[in-house]
């Protein structure tokens, strides 16, 4: 196989870890909706940890999409 | 397809030469569009933020309550996570936030957003772990590194936490960098994708290239897209600048807070 070839299966192979980040985030807004509806009143002053989790768990995403870029222009 | 990846690149404006300097070497002054995209945040604040007090009343008016919310926002932010001494950071993280908030929001109508550059994100995370570890010391002095000696964890297990603590404050300031660098970086290339795909296919449809007729809802449909993405972009131009100054707060509180049962 060509260096160039492996390089973006390579990066496209890097970019799969954002599938993790993925099911981390939207398990946080689904678990906020959860505890959200059964109480409402509560909800309001969790928006901040809700939006610092997701924040958290996104970053290890975007980690693995920074390191499909640097892979790509290696 | 347009390349998604030149909107990124700095340009020189003005070139005002190299020189010579003692520590960095041979450098190249110039304003580059990066250059004029800060400065034009920066006066945007300015801006805004005089207009907002300059008359202002006890009864806000409409821009008053805009520029307060702003600021009762972060305010909130600083009081509720740092707690009793959260004022005393709190123009460190308010101007924090309107920086990245301006530079975020700003990308989206210029053709530059200095925020998905690494250099920019890095000197902002930078900057705050430097002021977190600074405050760390001369708050507690030596007393900092109990921040790496839980003690709430079993006296057995309290190296290896301190261990996995250490390695998350290392980590720290490199995730808030690639945090706010990621998500603008991704956000403008995959508008770029889209909106090369409408233009590409669009045009390709009268010039028998690419899918040929059927290029026209591939086209349309991207379209939406487009505009679906770019208010999603919106959101995350102000969630990333509300994330940055929320992780920095909390940061904060790490080292203002040590040992208070936090």
């Amino acid at each position: 196989m060509e260096a160039e070839a492996a390089k973006y299966i390579g990066a496209g192979l890097a970019t799969l870890g954002m599938i993790g980040s993925a099911i981390g985030v939207g398990n946080i807004f689904a678990n906020f909706l959860n505890g959200a509806l059964r109480n409402p009143s509560a909800a309001g002053s969790q928006v901040g940890n809700l939006f610092v989790g997701a924040a958290l768990a996104e970053a290890l995403g975007i980690l693995a999409f920074v390191l499909g870029i640097l892979i790509l222009n290696s | 397809m347009a390349d998604p990846i030149h909107q990124f690149q700095i340009q020189k404006v003005v070139d005002l030469g190299a020189v010579n300097l003692p520590v960095f070497g041979h450098t190249e002054l110039a304003i580059t569009n990066s250059h004029i995209a800060m400065t034009a945040a920066f006066v945007a604040i300015v801006l805004f933020l005089q207009f907002v007090t300059s008359g202002a009343k006890v009864v806000p008016g409409r821009l008053q309550t805009a520029g307060e919310s702003l600021f009762d926002m972060i305010d909130g932010v600083t009081d509720s996570i740092i707690g009793h001494d959260g004022r005393k950071y709190f123009p460190f993280v308010f101007t924090l936030f309107l920086l990245v908030l301006a530079m975020n929001l700003l990308g989206m109508f210029l053709s530059f957003t200095p925020t998905s550059q690494l250099a920019v994100t890095v000197t902002f995370a930078a900057l705050t772990i430097l002021l977190v570890i600074g405050v760390g010391f001369i708050k507690n002095g030596l007393g900092f590194f109990k921040l790496f000696w839980p003690m709430s964890a079993p006296l057995i297990l309290r190296p290896v936490v301190g261990a996995i603590e250490f390695l998350s404050f290392l980590l720290r300031p490199v995730t808030l960098a690639l945090r706010l660098f990621g998500n603008m970086l991704g956000g403008h290339v995959a508008l770029k994708i889209f909106a090369g795909f409408v233009v590409a296919l669009g045009a390709g449809a009268f010039v028998g290239e690419g899918l040929g007729i059927w290029g026209l809802p591939v086209a349309a449909l991207s379209m939406v897209g487009v505009v679906a993405i770019t208010a999603l972009e919106f959101l995350v131009a102000f969630l990333q600048a509300f994330v940055f100054a929320v992780l920095a707060s909390i940061y904060l509180n790490d080292v203002v807070n040590l040992g208070e049962g936090h």
